[in-house]
């Protein structure tokens, strides 16, 4: 990915040449062009294209930013109902994610989830100690991570 | 367009301030040190990021000044508040604060 980036610098750096100016307006349309040729060559890299990195973790703040609204809306919700009536507690949850930000990225997303906290990941970085201010949501907030969060996590480090 | 976009910037900072309040409201209200920190680590993130959006849009528009310190000071918030709160959860865990009695489930125990 960076061997993709660096030619791309390269090659904007050609088109400033080629143009004779050398400023930061000739760098950007540099930059698209030589984007644009090596999107044409892109079955002639060894990785995959790097914009399709570059895709998911703008697709992986997106849904950092709408957990965030979600749980502001929930905690806002208990914290204004009259009456304390929910019923608290830690579950596990087994995560298949293996690398070490990778961990780290899908507990700040769980801290972000509604109604859920990491409080404690295992020593071998498997199961990860959640606790939820209503457990009877688990299942729904187990369903989220596994489907939304792990998958666009696994889809930036593939 | 003056107007409107003083119109959305009081609009955010209001918005950040109502969520300080919530979170402030969950300090008092809420029983344990878990379910407090539900309502610190989550309101207070959006609420002051709220804040700086709504100041970036005022400066921006009225004195067209787009000061990038506020941007890196969302960013930075937006990663560090979630760990703050796991942090500041497991050390209570750990020094043995009590949950709730009303908590229901507590599978970290069973595995210790």
């Amino acid at each position: 990915m960076s061997f993709q980036i660096l030619l791309n610098v390269f090659l904007a750096v050609i088109w400033m040449f080629l143009k004779n100016e050398f400023n930061g307006s000739t760098f950007i349309i540099g930059y698209v062009l030589g984007l644009g040729i090596m999107f044409v060559f892109r079955h002639f890299f060894n990785d995959r294209f790097y914009l399709n990195r570059v895709n998911a973790v703008v697709l992986l703040l997106l849904i950092f930013a709408r957990e965030l609204i979600f749980s502001n809306v929930s905690v806002l919700k208990v914290v204004l109902k009259p009456k304390l009536d929910m019923r608290p507690g830690i579950f596990a949850f087994e995560t298949v994610l293996t690398k070490d930000w990778e961990i780290t990225i899908l507990s700040n997303l769980i801290t972000l989830t509604p109604g859920t906290l990491v409080v404690e990941v295992s020593e071998d970085n498997r199961i990860l100690y959640i606790h939820a201010m209503d457990i009877a949501d688990k299942d729904e907030a187990v369903d989220s991570i596994k489907n939304t969060f792990e998958k666009a996590i696994m889809e930036v480090s593939k | 367009m003056t107007a409107i976009v003083e119109f959305l910037s009081a609009l955010f900072l209001l918005m950040g301030v109502f969520l300080f309040l919530v979170s402030a409201f969950g300090i008092i209200r809420l029983p344990d040190v878990y379910t407090r920190n539900h309502a610190v680590s989550k309101s207070s993130t959006l609420g002051i990021m709220f804040i700086l959006i709504g100041t970036l849009l005022y400066f921006y528009y009225k004195h067209s000044h787009f000061d990038f310190r506020v941007v890196l000071a969302i960013i930075f918030i937006f990663m560090t508040s979630p760990v703050a709160g796991h942090l500041i959860n497991r050390s209570a865990y750990h020094s043995g604060v009590k949950m709730w009695d009303r908590s229901v489930q507590d599978d970290l125990k069973k595995n210790q």
